[in-house]
């Protein structure tokens, strides 16, 4: 006895038998470039500085979607794939970041109708009061259907050191929602890597609905400057050749301090830098040129409190 | 078999739940805030009916509303279940589309009630029959 045919004892049909529609060809590449989604590939590639592996993995989950959509155009595919996702990572790596673009990427792939994000806490999804968390969390699960729920910092809805908090019931509704209108919204959950670890050890149910984790790695120095200087960019600001070096000794510096929270970290450097530049150009009392307002110097930097000791 | 016929739509066949979360979508794609009411007193001068939860603000997708409608019709399934959408838009700042999603198997009937004044003169008053 084969183990096909145990349960019933009458042949099991073969998986894949030819139909007439599976002999239809499909172009992968049309399908691609029809959604448009290489652009947003591109954009993300270009906008994001490093996050190798994040990118490897939304190609990953790109190319599956694609594949997916080419499957279902055959009828090969029956139920809508689980889209739900895990981001990761230490402060600042850019999960809340990623996690818009993958909004964007969905809707271009028509796994969500609208593609917006919508992005909460514990405060949005939990009440105060018995009888207050799930009409909470329905109108926060409303507001996001057709698009993505983001809740940042997932692990707080749950509390195992108080039995009667309402996080469980927010919980229990999320779960409910993302099992049976998978094909109305995606939810994404973000933390921190051991706290989401322990969280998803409390509740099972969250793990086995996720079908994708995806881990944010630390940024290296070179990247830091990097993102630092494409947001002082953005804000109209350059580094000299001084300041670039201050910043490289900057961020070495920064990460052995506590509290260290990767990009976030220097974009405050950065406010804090254009702050001192402000006022150095102010107690200058000279007249300044375009050049002048837009260079942040080594002094800026320098000054930062992460080189004091 | 009479029909109440009120608000939008109300005197073609019923829409299915497709036909009316695309009205929903139109809606929402307006801007509008779409709220859901109930009655078991459809008489035409009842303009008080009871709102199911509050109207709902920032929805971008039908596929809420839909939700919300489907726990109103199965705890009031003896109901009649009414749509608006509220256009708050400066000069607007009214409904602009109401129509009814459910309606009871049992429907209510009215008749037309005339009443004999002074003077012979004849007042005119609907009840349910």
């Amino acid at each position: 006895m084969t183990i096909g045919t145990i349960e019933t004892g009458q042949a099991v049909p073969v998986v894949g038998a030819e139909t007439p529609a599976a002999s239809a060809r499909i172009d992968l590449k049309a399908l691609y470039h029809d959604t448009q989604i290489d652009a947003v590939l591109a954009e993300l590639d270009a906008a994001l500085i490093g996050l190798k592996p994040v990118k490897r993995r939304i190609r990953e989950i790109a190319a599956y979607l694609l594949v997916d959509k080419a499957r279902r155009s055959l009828g090969l595919a029956a139920t809508p794939p689980t889209l739900h996702m895990a981001f990761t990572g230490n402060p600042g790596t850019g999960k809340t970041t990623v996690a818009l673009r993958m909004a964007s990427i969905l809707h271009r792939l028509g796994y969500v109708r609208k593609g917006h994000l919508v992005s909460v806490t514990r405060d949005d999804l939990v009440g105060q009061y018995i009888g207050h968390t799930a009409p909470k969390t329905k109108e926060v699960l409303k507001r996001a259907m057709g698009g993505v729920l983001f809740i940042d910092e997932a692990y707080y809805l749950y509390r195992p050191e108080n039995e009667k908090d309402y996080g469980q019931e927010a919980i229990e509704i999320l779960l409910q929602v993302m099992e049976n209108q998978r094909e109305d919204l995606v939810v994404i959950l973000a933390g921190y890597g051991d706290r989401m670890e322990t969280f998803f050890s409390a509740n099972p149910g969250f793990r086995s609905r996720i079908a994708h984790h995806i881990d944010f790695p630390d940024y290296e120095d070179a990247e830091l400057v990097a993102i630092t200087e494409t947001l002082a960019a953005a804000e109209g600001y350059r580094f000299d050749d001084g300041a670039r070096a201050a910043l490289v000794d900057y961020v070495t510096a920064r990460r052995r301090r506590p509290s260290f929270a990767n990009a976030r970290s220097m974009r405050n450097a950065f406010d804090r830098a254009r702050l001192r530049q402000a006022m150095r150009l102010f107690e200058a009392d000279a007249p300044v040129d375009g050049e002048a307002l837009r260079t942040i110097t080594a002094a800026e930097i320098r000054a930062s409190r992460v080189f004091s000791d | 078999m009479p029909k109440i016929t009120q608000g939008a739509f109300s005197f073609l066949p019923d829409l299915t739940d497709d036909q009316i979360a695309a009205q929903i979508q139109y809606a929402l794609d307006q801007g509008w805030a779409v709220s859901l009411e109930f009655t078991d007193d459809p008489h035409p001068r009842n303009t008080y009916w009871d709102m199911w939860g509050t109207p709902m603000f920032d929805l971008r997708d039908a596929a809420g509303v839909m939700g919300e409608l489907k726990a109103c019709r199965t705890a009031n399934p003896d109901s009649y279940i009414r749509l608006s959408a509220f256009d708050s838009t400066r000069g607007w700042e009214t409904v602009r589309l109401a129509f009814m999603v459910h309606r009871p198997t049992q429907e209510a009937k009215f008749r037309l009630e005339r009443t004999e004044g002074p003077g012979r003169v004849q007042h005119y008053s609907v009840v349910r029959a």
